[in-house]
């Protein structure tokens, strides 16, 4: 066996050591400069390639939307690396990449299932750490996998780039010096969705929420409940529905006679689709209360949700971070290559995701390293346009970025089976900007696993 | 040798070495070739051999000396996972007292479970086990959110008291640990084109999985073990013959508790986060089949049905199209895209589909799992020689 | 508390009850006729419901003609489906069919369900019989992965809306039937059929086993599989028909319920475990023990996910059917109405 006494090193760095062995030979080749400490950080990439870890459920409820952020991934890394039609990039106010991978490195990616389990998802991310050597995890679509995942990068010392995660504590009572989310959250839907039923549906209503029994729950439930109460409303009820629920028609029945004029679901993907499903079943959408017509509002929206709800979301208020209809030059740009590759129209979650490499992309060239300290601080406080959002800042506090929010209705006359919400209002970022101390938390200092 | 007959002995220095040499032995491709993807010499897996091996093992002592078959052992995995982040966060970040509190708390909770799932036998004691973990399932889910953390998990924190530990003032949260080596820490070994990962949290686990395992020989060869057998072949001639078998088949429950929650500590002691799905029926049913698929009641038999379901979750979820094309990308063109659209639907999203098919193939064509099978073909094969 | 908001509950249990006791009624089927532990009959609801959507999918069928007048996402012309049954039977009764995609696919159901069944009882289960329990529920829960997995390789994994026909939407005003004031009970039109077309199916399932012979000598099977082999009667068949029944109940329960709640390939998991509590709570081996638990925990667990109730004893609306399970099982030691000896060891 070899020496041992230097190959003591912190998170476990597979490939990058074996490029460290092999590499004498390609470096002389390869026209590029090599950092000369033997590890300046966790996973530092040795080679002429640098590898992502693309963490998204392939099993479970979460399966189809994890396929969709797959395929932005992939459309992604075949942009960076120079292929197609470049997509954002484009469009993207930041021009520092050159379509040559990041750094000059090309790039390469692993893919893992999360389950939408926060325990396989730290074990999917801990294998792409150990074994791949991927030096950027990204991806997931609950808020619980992303808290977790967010919690391993931190100790590793690598780079989390969230994928689509709504719940407050993801930047708030959970953040991390290492991660950073582009989604918005539940404290915009709030805010954002307010005024917009207030227009709609006045200002003395009775709300009835049913939330669902886990943490993006209840930010939610209080994110639109802190918000319509300020406006007026009434918070008549709000009932947790375990997240495993299937049948709502016990939590549903009781609305109508509960004096309630408005129901709030703080459900998303399956829980929304039955719970919706169920109360458009018991006749609550448009039935007479108080004089008025009950209306039903989902605060979180996504055209996978919409879609296997069907017609029951016709005309139901509620928000989304970003809509293919969406006319600005990121979004055409980004439909276009998306939809040339894959023959529909990309969702938010493929959106933000795919987002999110190029911003991670864009600051590794901008801090001309991939140390994930420099990577961090070359993202805080970045302000940009071009990725479909309007100006976007990601906020040096809390690693959140503060965009325009939509807000959304579903489509009375879907013209496509992906036509099937209509965006209301763009409320600008300035009305659901918040300030970074009100959910507690504490960011820690970067971790680059040296 | 420690008690053991020559056999046992060989057996479990068999075990001491595949443990020991696993870093080597998992990692059977050279880095960076092709097939390096089927490399399981990583960390996080290796523990998670070792992990689910114990819990199986554990799990075996009851489903296979008494024929018990519990459908709420991740229960006490649960249990213990939770008892033992509370330690990291409160006591200290030393994993001793947090695989200590794991293993005894889910000792009592087995005992309370098992006491009174215990008066009925047959599928009505599955499905008494089984209510009672679903039942903790979602509890830890809901109400008790603020003990367990919820769906999200119990994580350690920056602000934790960690009482026996100086101030934190790395702005990092401080990594598990044994008297200052850190679970995670390792030495990499490059040896020609092969890399060798040799990890402090590995051979923790490997010590305990080592110990668990020596006293699951005891167990099984004792009269004790004798007695749980008896349970199993006749529960009603023991009966007649004066014994209550109760006691023996409660011991045996709280033991394989104990284990659960041993693997339960040792879990957040590699990885400080607990989860509530951890306790779901799906979790106590997975060591069901790991335990059917390697072979009930046999020693090794458990440890082997760990190790391959883990395989399949962590390998095959990994394969992704890209890497099918790079494997045939030396055939030609049209021969290339359908060997990967052949492979495609077994591996990457489709894993849990080679998984179900290996379920089936191998409790069809090996009846008592693969070490039941492996011991059938061998005899089948020694008898031939003997005529 | 109102007497309505009690009623409403007692009719949403009633409802879950329905899907409980279809699922449980042919799991004990094969549990007494073949002694098998059948971990993929929640595969097969799951298979019942995507009858249903593929029910859909077949009647929605279409030619494509272009639209040049129009432009899809991309700027190309827009694509326009027709469906070919509107083509062949014309508009009006093409949408008809369409509409009716759900109650039709009973048609495609029970043919499907049947063949699966036998299928699965002639080309796996028979090789089990002998075989311990563990073994059963490894090969069974191995075949209900891959039935799922195959299901979702061909139709993803997000939920696929199956709607009910356009006139069984909306609600029924159930307080006037029974002389309440209009409008105080309204329940929903399809969970009243839901719940007519469970009792039916039990009825039927009942009805065969009590007065055919083919029952009469299943039922003889089910008390003493030796006897009635010895007789010379060839009860393996009979054991083979009776499977396939089992999965042609579970595939109904399913195909009825999609427009309750939108499937999806893990539409079956969701009730595996509860339908093994109703089973054993109901009694080993019980046909009536399965339906009357099936009933009594759906409107056990309707009550207890009352607001009332829940901020009475927090956390109780997803305990209280294992709980119950608990109770009773500890009270009564074969259940409601379990016999001796079943699968007691």
């Amino acid at each position: 066996m070899s020496s041992k006494n230097n190959l003591l090193n912190k998170p476990v760095t597979r490939r990058s050591v074996l490029k460290a062995s092999a590499a004498t030979a390609t470096v002389m080749a390869a026209p590029m400069i090599i950092p000369s400490t033997a590890y300046g950080y966790a996973n530092e990439p040795k080679g002429a390639a640098v590898t992502l870890g693309f963490n998204v459920p392939q099993s479970g409820a979460y399966a189809d939307e994890g396929a969709d952020e797959l395929r932005a991934y992939e459309l992604a890394v075949e942009h960076l690396n120079g292929g197609g039609d470049g997509g954002m990039m484009g469009t993207f106010s930041s021009k520092v990449l050159k379509g040559n991978g990041i750094l000059g490195r090309k790039v390469e990616y692993v893919t893992g299932d999360t389950q939408t389990k926060p325990d396989a998802a730290r074990a999917s991310a801990r294998s792409m750490i150990e074994k791949d050597g991927a030096i950027m995890i990204t991806g997931g679509s609950s808020s619980g996998v992303a808290v977790a995942v967010q919690g391993l990068c931190q100790e590793a010392g690598v780079i989390f780039m969230a994928g689509l995660t709504h719940s407050n504590d993801t930047t708030g009572k959970d953040k991390k010096a290492n991660g950073f989310r582009h989604f918005f959250n539940s404290y915009m839907s709030g805010a954002a969705l307010a005024p917009i039923l207030g227009d709609n549906y006045g200002k003395d209503r009775k709300a009835y929420h049913l939330t669902a029994d886990y943490n993006w729950g209840y930010t939610t439930e209080e994110a639109v409940r802190t918000s319509t109460e300020a406006m007026g409303w009434e918070t008549v009820a709000a009932v947790k529905t375990p997240l495993s629920q299937t049948d709502f028609s016990s939590y549903v029945a009781p609305v109508q006679a509960s004096g309630a004029d408005v129901l709030v679901l703080n459900h998303y993907g399956a829980n929304m689709v039955n719970s919706l499903t169920s109360a458009v079943q018991f006749g609550l959408r448009g039935a007479q209360v108080n004089g008025k017509s009950l209306e039903i509002v989902v605060p979180l929206y996504s055209r996978l949700m919409a879609k296997g709800a069907g017609e029951n979301v016709k005309g139901i208020f509620g928000s989304t971070n970003w809509h293919w209809s969406l006319t600005d030059e990121g979004s055409k740009a980004f439909v276009r290559s998306f939809g040339e590759k894959y023959g529909f129209p990309p969702s938010q979650a493929a959106h933000t995701c795919y987002v999110q490499t190029l911003l991670y992309a864009d600051a590794c060239e901008r801090a001309g390293s991939h140390d994930p300290c420099a990577v961090a601080e070359a993202l805080e406080g970045f302000e940009f346009d071009g990725l479909g959002n309007g100006p976007t800042l990601y906020r040096a506090e809390d690693h959140q970025c503060f965009k325009d929010v939509l807000v959304v209705k579903g489509k009375e006359n879907p013209s496509s089976e992906f036509d099937l919400l209509e965006i209301v209002e763009v409320t600008p970022a300035a009305q659901v900007t918040y300030d970074a101390s009100i959910f507690g938390g504490e960011l820690g200092s970067c971790n680059s696993g040296a | 040798m420690l008690g053991l007959s020559r056999n046992d002995f060989l057996m479990l220095l068999l075990v001491l070495f595949l443990v020991a040499a696993a870093p080597i032995l998992l990692n059977p491709f050279p880095e960076g070739s092709s097939l390096a993807q089927f490399n399981a010499g990583y960390p996080d897996l290796m523990q998670r051999f070792l992990i689910f091996g114990i819990f199986a093992v554990g799990f075996n002592i009851l489903f296979g000396l008494t024929g018990y078959l519990s459908f709420g052992h991740a229960a006490f995995l649960g249990a213990g996972s939770y008892a033992g982040v509370w330690m990291l966060k409160l006591l200290t970040i030393n994993v001793i007292p947090a695989i200590l509190m794991s293993t005894i708390v889910a000792g009592v909770f087995s005992l309370l479970i098992g006491y009174i799932s215990l008066r009925r036998s047959g599928i009505y004691f599955s499905i008494l086990t089984l209510a009672f973990a679903q039942m903790s399932f979602a509890l830890a889910s809901s109400v008790l959110q603020p003990i367990t953390g919820g769906e999200t998990g119990l994580q350690t924190n920056l602000n934790d008291p960690r009482i026996l530990d100086g101030a934190n003032t790395s702005g990092n949260i401080p990594a598990p640990s044994l008297f200052g080596f850190e679970m995670r820490e390792s030495i990499q070994v490059p040896m020609g084109d092969w890399l060798w990962t040799f990890n402090v949290g590995y051979y923790v686990c490997a010590f305990v999985l080592l110990i668990a395992f020596y006293i699951a020989i005891r167990i099984f060869r004792s009269p004790f073990g004798m007695m749980l057998k008896a349970v199993k072949s006749n529960n009603e001639r023991l009966s007649y013959t004066g014994i209550n078998p109760r006691p023996y088949t409660l011991a045996a429950f709280v033991i394989s508790g104990m284990y659960a929650g041993l693997a339960g500590g040792l879990m957040v002691a590699m990885d400080p986060l607990a989860g509530s799905e951890r306790m779901q029926w799906t979790a106590s049913g997975e060591v069901v089949l790991m335990t059917i698929l390697g072979g009930v009641g046999t020693v090794l038999g458990p440890v082997i049905g760990a190790g391959i379901i883990k395989y399949f979750e962590n390998i095959f979820s990994k394969i992704n199209d890209n890497m099918l094309q790079s494997w045939f990308a030396f055939m030609p063109d049209g021969l290339e895209s359908f060997m990967v659209a052949v492979v495609h639907p077994f591996v990457g999203k489709g894993w849990h589909l080679s998984l179900g098919l290996m379920f089936m193939l191998a409790i069809i064509f090996l009846p008592g799992g693969l070490i039941g099978g492996i011991d059938s073909v061998y005899r089948r094969i020694f008898k031939k020689r003997a005529q | 508390m109102e007497l309505s908001a009690i009623l409403l509950q007692v009719l949403n249990g009633l409802d879950k009850g329905s899907a409980y006791a279809l699922i449980a009624l042919g799991l004990t089927l094969i549990f007494g006729t073949l002694g098998v532990v059948n971990f993929a009959h929640g595969a097969l609801f799951m298979i019942g419901a995507f009858c249903a959507v593929t029910t859909q999918r077949l009647l929605s069928i279409s030619t494509i003609t272009i639209d040049e007048t129009k432009t899809d996402f991309l700027g190309k012309p827009l694509q326009i489906k027709t469906p070919i049954v509107e083509s062949w039977f014309g508009e009006s009764v093409g949408q008809a069919l369409i509409d009716w995609s759900v109650p039709l696919a009973i048609l495609l159901t029970i043919p499907v369900m049947l063949i699966i069944g036998f299928v699965m009882e002639r080309g796996l289960i028979k090789h089990f019989y002998k075989r311990p329990h563990s073994d059963q529920i490894l090969v069974t829960f191995g075949l209900a992965i891959v039935l799922q997995e195959l299901i979702k390789a061909y139709f993803g994994a997000n939920q696929i809306p199956a709607p009910a026909p356009s006139v069984f939407i909306g609600s029924f005003d159930f307080g006037a039937l029974i002389g309440m004031d209009a409008g105080k009970l309204l329940y929903p039109y399809w969970r009243i059929v839901y719940f007519c077309f469970a009792l039916l199916i039990i009825g039927l399932v009942f009805a065969f086993l009590q007065f055919t012979t083919f029952g009469m000598v299943v039922r003889a099977g089910m008390a003493d599989r030796e006897t009635v082999g010895l007789l010379g009667i060839d009860i393996d068949k009979r054991f083979t028909i009776m499977f396939g029944i089992a999965a042609a109940v579970a595939g109904l329960a399913g195909v009825m319920y999609t427009p309750i709640n939108s499937p999806s390939y893990t539409f079956g998991t969701d009730f595996l475990v509860i339908s093994f509590v109703v089973v054993v709570v109901g009694g080993m081996g019980s046909l009536g023990g399965a339906v009357l638990a099936g009933f009594v925990l759906g409107i056990l667990e309707s009550f207890a996910s009352m607001r009332q109730v829940i901020e009475f004893i927090p956390g109780i609306n997803q305990v209280v059917i294992y709980l119950v399970a608990i109770v009773i099982l500890l009270v009564r030691p074969r259940g409601l109405l379990g016999r001796k000896g079943v699968m007691e060891s």
